[in-house]
């Protein structure tokens, strides 16, 4: 799973007001080159909650990220490398992800996130 | 031909590792499952700008429909309910990102971050329900509302649907309206058994030119304009009332139903239907003698 697809992921669960972001407990992670593209990278920067991907990537070691960022940061090469290996080549392939609010537990394994809810959750 | 089979088993059961090896190794399943895709892409009338967008794909199973959307440049995070499919999706590589979760639960995305969603063959599941704590009207609710959440402003959703008989479309289309969606249903093939598809157009935000329902296929793949169309607001009906002239209670409809300009336009009207109707003449609508 990569942290792209982290960043959208919210806690579904019934009662919870703010399920995002979900945590990250690492068992296993892997990094998977990719071809960049910078218009896709320029379109999911506004979308992207930046202080959550900066915190998921640092826990799977990388802290590269800078904690604060602007529009004018998109013009650099340097920048874009590393938004681009954080977004898209990190992934989760084997642990949990946490809900912020109830700490329910969420197994990931091979890279695909459990996200079935039990029946009193719905 | 077998049962549909919503009707043997739920999902994540009769997906199972079998049934999940056997519909990924049909060619034919591979084939419409392809065509399916590049349809529902088709409609989804992303910009032309070469743009990779980020796409959900919901019930995604083995991967078939998200390797057109890979295929186009795009990245997609994939749902299913069916651990054995996503493992099939796994094996043959799928560029994206997979979720094992039950739509009916509520998709669980970030609000206004997806810029468009298909979903092939996979929305009908919702219909039926699979255990006693089910209520499928629930389920379409939390589906269609957690999709209207995290589409992206003017973003759309195509689904592509089999539903089993017409109370079954109501209740998607429906749940859909309620929701928030503005769309329609294209039909390609209607009048085809085999070769018939339904695909929900749905659009975020207020339905405009830009959003209308686009032309469905024919069955010589000349166009065919039998869609119905749904859209948020209902025909506007405004009654003006004043003290004075308020309509009196069995006010009755001033309908001309009769004279040439009526025959005409419903000549107009039968003939737009594709019915065949007799041409214009001199003769038509003239005033007959009283006791013909």
């Amino acid at each position: 799973m990569r942290l792209l697809t982290h960043n959208m992921l919210s806690s579904n669960i019934k009662g919870v007001t703010n399920g995002f972001p979900l945590g990250i407990e690492v068992e296993k992670m892997e990094e998977k080159e990719v071809e960049m593209n910078t218009d896709f990278l320029r379109n999911m920067f506004a979308k992207v909650e930046w202080k959550a991907l900066v915190e998921a990537a640092k826990t799977l070691g990388y802290t590269e990220l800078p904690d604060n960022v602007e529009p004018s940061m998109l013009e650099s090469d340097e920048f874009m490398r590393r938004f681009h290996h954080a977004l898209l080549e990190l992934h989760l392939e084997e642990g949990v992800l946490v809900c912020p609010e109830t700490g329910r537990k969420f197994p990931v394994n091979k890279g695909i996130p459990n996200m079935l809810l039990h029946e009193d959750e719905v | 031909m077998a049962s549909r089979p919503e009707l043997q088993a739920p999902p994540e059961i009769f997906y199972n590792d079998d049934e999940a090896r056997k519909y990924t190794s049909s060619s034919r399943i591979i084939d419409i499952q392809a065509k399916l895709s590049e349809r529902a892409l088709e409609l989804l009338a992303l910009p032309d700008d070469d743009v990779p967008r980020l796409l959900l794909d919901i019930g995604c199973g083995s991967g078939l429909s998200g390797e057109t959307l890979t295929e186009h440049g795009h990245h997609w995070i994939g749902l299913d309910i069916s651990g054995s499919m996503l493992n099939v999706a796994l094996e043959r590589e799928a560029e994206g990102d997979l979720i094992l979760g039950d739509m009916g639960q509520g998709l669980g995305v970030r609000p206004g971050v997806i810029d468009g969603a298909i979903s092939i063959s996979a929305v009908q599941w919702l219909c039926n329900a699979d255990r006693s704590s089910h209520e499928p009207r629930l389920r379409l609710k939390a589906f269609f509302g957690s999709l209207y959440r995290c589409l992206a402003r003017g973003a759309r959703a195509v689904l592509q649907v089999y539903p089993e008989n017409l109370a079954q479309r109501e209740l998607i289309l429906g749940s859909a309206m309620r929701a928030g969606f503005s769309g329609g249903v294209v039909v390609d093939f209607p009048h085809s058994t085999k070769t018939r598809k339904e695909f929900l157009v749905l659009t975020c935000g207020s339905a405009s030119l830009s959003s209308a329902t686009p032309q469905a296929k024919g069955e010589d793949g000349e166009s065919c304009s039998d869609d119905e169309e749904i859209s948020g607001d209902e025909e506007n009906q405004s009654v003006l009332v004043s003290d004075r002239h308020r309509p009196r209670k069995k006010h009755k409809l001033n309908k001309n139903v009769k004279g040439k300009e009526w025959v005409m336009e419903k000549k107009e009207k039968m003939r737009r239907k594709g019915n065949t109707v007799p041409a214009d003449s001199k003769y038509t609508a003239r005033k007959r003698k009283t006791r013909f």
